[in-house]
C-alpha cells in the first residue's frame, strides 16, 4: 500500500484551533475579492482567474479527500472534470440548459463512472490503483476525442451559460463568482463533515493501517469505494463549473497532464487539510498565470530573444520546481504554516 | 462437555513443498484459556492467522460456534465474534489510544456509513471504548497518540482493541513479546480477570504466564500438534520435553 | 478482401505490439526491481527518437543515426537516474509519480525549446524503402517488416538475458525479493543502474525505430507510456514474459479494433451509427479489455509471485 506522509487525524486541541484561522481568512479573501477586484480597473480578469481558483480548489479538495485521508492515488481525477463538462455541453447542444437537470445528470454520471471503474481498481493494490485510474482517464478522453458530434478533438463552444430555473443570471459574472463560491464552501464544508464523521474515521484508519482495520470487522473495499464515488461527484461538479465558467468543453479538460496537475495541487497546497487543496490550487494558478512574466522580469541579464524564447517556454519551470518541492518541501504550504509552530 | 466454540480440524498451510501447518486439530471449549506453545517456527503465528482468516488454508476446515467459517474472510469473522490481536503491534499510530479503540467499538454499533457528525465527539463509542482501556489498565492514557505510547502500553492498546470488538473468542498472538517485567504482570493480570469472561487462544514465550493462567495447553512442533492436556500433564509429558523442552528447563 | 486487409492490419498491431513492448520491458523491470514507478519512462521514447532526427538530420544516415542515438539515450538515461530517480528509490509512490511527472513537464518542453514545437520528420532508411509483395496482390512496407523483425529479436534477446545469465537471474530474484537479493551480497544499487539504463535504451530504441514512420513530437511518448502501463497491468508487474503477451494483445486489439469495430458493429446497427460508434468506442476497446482481465485477474495474467 502506498504509504503517505503521517498527517496528524487527531491535533491536539491548541495546534487545531491555530490552523482553524486558515480556512477562515481564505473563505473572508474569497467573500471581499469581488468587491476588490472592482477598484483593480481589472475587473473581468480578475474575477475570470479568481472563478478558476475556486473550481480548480474543489476538484483538487475532492482529489485531497481520497488521496489525503485515504492515500488513494487517483491518477485519473481530470476524467470527472471532464464528464461535468460534457454532460454541461451536450445536454446544452440538445435544448437542456438548466442546471437544475444539468447538475444532476453530471452527478449522476460521475458517480456511475466512479463507481465502476473503483470497484475494479480498489480491487487491486497501490501502483495497480495509480496505474488503473490513469487508463480509464485516458479512456475517457480517447471517447472525448472521437465523440465527432459533439466537437471531436476541437471541443464545443456553449452557446450560453447554464440557466438557473430558466433565468439567465449566471451570465452575469459576478453572480457566477458568487455561484462559485457556494459550492466551494458547500463541498468544503461536506468534506470537513466526512472527515470528522465516523465514515471518515474508518478511512484514515484504513490509510494507516488496512490489515488492522480488517482485524476489527471492516471491510475496507466498500469505504474506499463509497469515499471514491464522493470525490468523483464532487469533481465532476467542478466540470460543471468549468464548462460554463470558460463557456466551452474540449477533451483537454481531461487529459493526463490536468489529472497530474490535480495532484501537484493537493500536494503542493499540504496533503490531507483539505483547504491546503484550495491554497494549492490557488499557487498552482497564479504561477501559471504569472510565471511568464516572472521569468522575463529575472532573466533581465540575457538578451532579449532569449528572455522572450525562456517566458515562452515557462512551462519548463514547472517540472523542476514539482521535484525540488517532492525533495525538499514535505508537507506542502501548509506544511510551511504549520512548521514555525512546532518547536 | 459441550459443544466446542471453537474448533479445527485437519488444518493444512503449506507454500509450495513447505509445509507450515499439518493436519492440526484442536478444539477450544466455552470459558477455557487454551494455550499454544511450540518452539520458534512451529508455525503458531501462521495458525492464527489461519483461525483469524488472514491466510486462507490449503485444507481442513474450522468450526466456530457450531458454523463452518473456513471460507469466510477476516472482517466476517470478526462479525461473529472470532477477534485476534497482532504478534508485531498492529495500530493506527496517528490515532489518539482512545480513537483506537473506539474504531473497534464503531465496528459493531450502528452504520460506519454516516458522513454527518463528528465520531470522536460520540459518547456511545467513546463510553465503552474507555471501559475497555480501563480495562487493561490504559485509562489514563486515553488521549496520547498510540504512535507514541511504550512498547508495553501498545501491547495493551492492543488488548483493548480486541475486547472492544466485543468477541466470543479472543486470539492473542504473543501478548508478552518484548514487555518488560512490570508490564508482563500487568498484561498478565489482565488476562487473569478476562478468562472469566471470554474464551482465549493464546500464544506465548512465556512458560511462567503459560502455565499460570492456562487452562489447557496444546504444543506445536514442525506444524503439528504433538500433545494437548491440562498444564500439570504437559509439563510431565515425555514426548512434550524430548521435543521442545530439551533446550529450556521446565518452571 | 476482408482476409487480406484482416492480414495487414494484424500486421501493423503486431508492430505496435512490438514497439509497446519495447517500452514495457523496461517499465516492468525496473518497477520489479526497484518498486519504483517511474511516468518518465516515455519521455525516453521521445528524446530516442528526437535523437535520431538530430542525428540523422546531422550525419545523413539513419544506420549511423542510430548508432550515435542509442549509448546517448543510453547515458541521458543514467543522468537522469544519477539527477532525479535515485532518490526516489526510498520515496513512496506518490512522490515518485509527481517527481517523474515533474521530469516529463520538463522535457516536453525542454524538446520545444531546443527543437520548436512543430512536427521533425526522419526519412525512411533507403535500403529499407520501398514495399514488398507478401502475398498475391498485397503490398506491405519493408521498413515495418524490418521493425516486426527488429522487435522479435529482441524479445528473444532479451528471453536469453533474462532466463539463461547472471545478470538475468539476479533481475528474476530481485523482482521477486528484492531485500532477499540484496541480503545475499549482491549490490542492488549498481544492479538497478543495470536495470534502469537497459531500459531506458530499450525504450530509446523504440522511438528510433518509429521516428520514421511518425511524426516526431513534444509528448510522443505520453500516450505510449499510459499503453505501456496497459500492458504491465494486463500482463502483471515484473513479468517479462507477460509484458510481451499483453503488448501484442493489445496491439492486436488496438489496430484490428479500430478497423473492424464499425464493421462488426454493422450487423446490429445501421451503417451511419455503426461507423460513429464504431469508432467512438475503437479507442476504448484496450481499457475495456484490461478491465475485464483485472475483473477476473486482479494482479495480472503472470503475476510474479512476491
Amino acid at each position: 500500500m502506498t504509504q503517505i506522509a503521517e498527517t496528524q487525524s487527531a491535533p491536539t486541541p491548541s495546534l487545531s484551533t491555530r490552523l482553524e484561522i486558515i480556512p477562515v481568512v481564505l473563505f473572508a479573501a474569497f467573500a471581499a475579492a469581488p468587491l476588490l477586484a472592482s477598484f483593480s480597473g481589472a475587473e473581468g480578469y480578475v474575477l475570470s482567474l479568481l472563478t478558476r481558483v475556486m473550481i480548480f480548489g474543489i476538484a483538487a479538495m475532492a482529489l485531497d479527500l481520497i488521496l489525503g485521508y485515504g492515500a488513494l492515488v487517483s491518477f485519473g481525477h481530470a476524467a470527472f472534470l471532464g464528464l461535468g463538462g460534457y454532460a454541461v455541453g451536450i445536454l446544452a447542444s440538445h435544448g437542456f440548459e438548466d442546471v437544475l437537470i444539468q447538475v444532476p445528470v453530471a452527478l449522476l454520471a460521475s458517480a456511475a463512472f466512479a463507481f465502476v471503474t473503483g470497484a475494479i481498481s480498489l480491487r487491486t493494490k497501490g501502483v495497480y490503483f495509480i496505474m488503473i485510474t490513469l487508463a480509464f482517464g485516458q479512456m475517457l478522453y480517447f471517447l472525448a476525442t472521437s465523440l465527432a458530434a459533439y466537437g471531436g478533438d476541437d471541443g464545443m463552444t456553449l452557446a450560453s451559460r447554464s440557466l438557473v430555473a430558466g433565468s439567465d443570471l449566471l451570465e452575469n459574472d459576478f453572480i457566477f463568482y458568487w455561484g462559485c463560491l457556494l459550492c466551494l464552501f458547500g463541498t468544503y464544508a461536506l468534506s470537513r463533515s466526512i472527515v470528522a464523521s465516523r465514515f471518515g474515521r474508518v478511512l484514515r484508519g484504513t490509510r494507516e493501517n488496512a490489515v488492522r482495520m480488517e482485524a476489527i470487522g471492516f471491510r475496507p473495499f466498500r469505504f474506499q469505494l463509497a469515499a471514491y464515488v464522493i470525490s468523483g461527484m464532487m469533481a465532476g461538479l467542478a466540470g460543471c463549473l468549468l464548462a460554463n465558467q470558460a463557456e466551452f468543453v474540449s477533451p483537454a479538460f481531461m487529459t493526463w497532464q490536468r489529472s497530474g496537475e490535480l495532484i501537484f495541487m493537493v500536494v503542493l497546497g499540504g496533503l490531507g487539510s483539505l483547504h491546503g487543496a484550495i491554497i494549492g490550487a490557488a499557487a498552482f494558478l497564479l504561477l501559471e498565470e504569472f510565471l511568464p512574466e516572472i521569468l522575463h522580469a529575472v532573466s533581465f541579464f540575457l538578451s532579449e530573444e532569449t528572455r522572450a524564447h525562456l517566458a515562452e517556454n515557462w512551462k519548463m519551470v514547472f517540472g523542476p520546481l514539482l521535484i525540488l518541492i517532492v525533495l525538499f518541501v514535505r508537507g506542502g504550504i501548509m506544511g510551511l504554516l504549520r512548521r514555525p509552530h512546532h518547536d | 462437555m459441550t459443544e466446542p466454540l471453537l474448533e479445527l480440524r485437519n488444518l493444512r498451510k503449506n507454500y509450495g513443498a513447505l509445509v507450515v501447518t499439518d493436519d492440526v486439530s484442536l478444539s477450544v471449549q466455552q470459558g477455557e484459556l487454551h494455550a499454544i506453545i511450540g518452539p520458534n517456527g512451529a508455525g503458531k503465528t501462521t495458525l492464527i492467522h489461519q483461525i483469524s482468516g488472514m491466510l486462507p488454508s490449503n485444507s481442513g476446515q474450522i468450526l466456530f460456534a457450531g458454523e463452518d467459517v473456513t471460507y469466510l474472510s477476516m472482517p466476517q469473522r470478526v462479525d461473529r465474534g472470532l477477534a485476534r490481536s497482532f504478534q508485531i503491534t498492529s495500530i493506527l499510530p496517528g490515532f489518539s489510544a482512545l480513537e483506537n479503540v473506539a474504531l473497534a467499538v464503531q465496528a459493531r454499533s450502528g452504520s460506519s456509513f454516516q458522513l454527518f457528525g463528528n465520531a470522536s465527539q460520540e459518547k456511545d463509542l467513546n463510553a465503552p471504548a474507555m471501559e475497555c482501556l480501563g480495562e487493561v489498565g490504559l485509562g489514563a492514557r486515553a488521549h496520547v497518540p498510540a504512535g507514541l505510547l511504550s512498547h508495553g502500553e501498545k501491547r495493551q492498546l492492543e488488548l483493548a482493541i480486541g475486547l472492544a470488538t466485543a468477541p466470543k473468542l479472543l486470539l492473542l498472538d504473543e501478548p508478552l513479546a518484548g514487555t518488560g517485567h512490570d508490564e508482563s504482570q500487568r498484561v498478565v493480570e489482565t488476562l487473569r480477570r478476562l478468562k472469566n469472561r471470554l474464551t482465549i487462544v493464546l500464544i506465548e514465550h512465556d512458560m511462567e504466564a503459560v502455565f499460570s493462567l492456562a487452562d489447557c495447553v496444546s504444543v506445536l512442533v514442525y506444524g503439528r500438534v504433538i500433545a494437548t492436556d491440562t498444564p500439570e500433564r504437559i509439563r510431565a509429558n515425555p514426548d512434550v520435553r524430548a521435543a521442545y523442552l530439551g533446550e529450556e528447563e521446565m518452571v | 478482401m476482408t482476409a487480406t486487409l484482416f492480414f495487414v492490419q494484424a500486421l501493423n498491431g503486431l508492430q505496435f505490439g512490438l514497439i509497446l513492448f519495447l517500452i514495457a520491458a523496461g517499465l516492468t523491470l525496473v518497477f520489479g526491481v526497484m518498486d519504483f514507478i517511474n511516468l518518465a519512462h516515455g519521455v525516453q521514447y521521445m528524446v530516442g527518437a528526437y535523437l535520431v532526427a538530430a542525428f540523422s538530420a546531422w550525419t545523413g544516415s539513419f544506420g549511423w543515426a542510430l548508432l550515435l542515438a542509442l549509448p546517448t539515450a543510453l547515458a541521458f538515461g543514467l543522468l537522469l537516474e544519477a539527477l532525479v530517480f535515485r532518490h526516489l528509490y526510498d520515496r513512496d509512490h506518490l512522490d515518485q509519480v509527481l517527481a517523474t511527472f515533474g521530469v516529463i513537464l520538463f522535457l516536453n518542453q525542454g524538446v520545444k525549446f531546443v527543437w520548436g514545437a512543430a512536427p521533425l520528420s526522419v526519412p525512411v532508411p533507403e535500403l529499407l524503402s520501398g514495399s514488398v509483395e507478401i502475398a498475391n496482390g498485397l503490398l506491405y512496407p519493408v521498413y515495418r517488416l524490418a521493425i516486426i523483425a527488429a522487435g522479435l529479436v529482441i524479445a528473444a534477446l532479451l528471453y536469453v538475458l533474462v532466463n539463461h545469465t547472471r545478470v538475468g537471474m539476479l533481475v528474476r530474484a530481485g523482482a521477486s525479493n528484492a531485500s532477499m537479493v540484496s541480503a545475499l551480497g549482491v549490490n542492488i544499487q549498481r544492479l538497478f543502474m543495470v536495470v534502469f539504463g537497459f531500459g531506458a535504451m530499450l525504450a530509446g530504441f523504440a522511438g528510433a525505430m518509429v521516428a520514421p514512420i511518425l511524426s516526431v513530437e513534444p509528448g510522443m511518448g505520453d500516450n505510449i507510456l499510459i499503453l505501456a502501463f496497459v500492458v504491465i497491468v494486463i500482463g502483471g508487474i515484473g513479468s517479462i514474459r507477460g509484458a510481451f503477451l499483453a503488448a501484442l494483445l493489445i496491439g492486436l486489439v488496438d489496430t484490428v479494433g479500430r478497423s473492424f469495430a464499425p464493421n462488426l458493429l454493422r450487423l446490429v446497427l445501421d451503417p451511419a451509427a455503426a461507423s460513429q460508434t464504431g469508432r467512438a468506442i475503437a479507442p476504448m476497446l484496450i481499457y475495456i479489455f484490461m478491465a475485464a482481465v483485472l475483473f477476473f485477474r486482479p494482479s495480472g495474467l503472470f503475476p510474479v509471485k512476491r
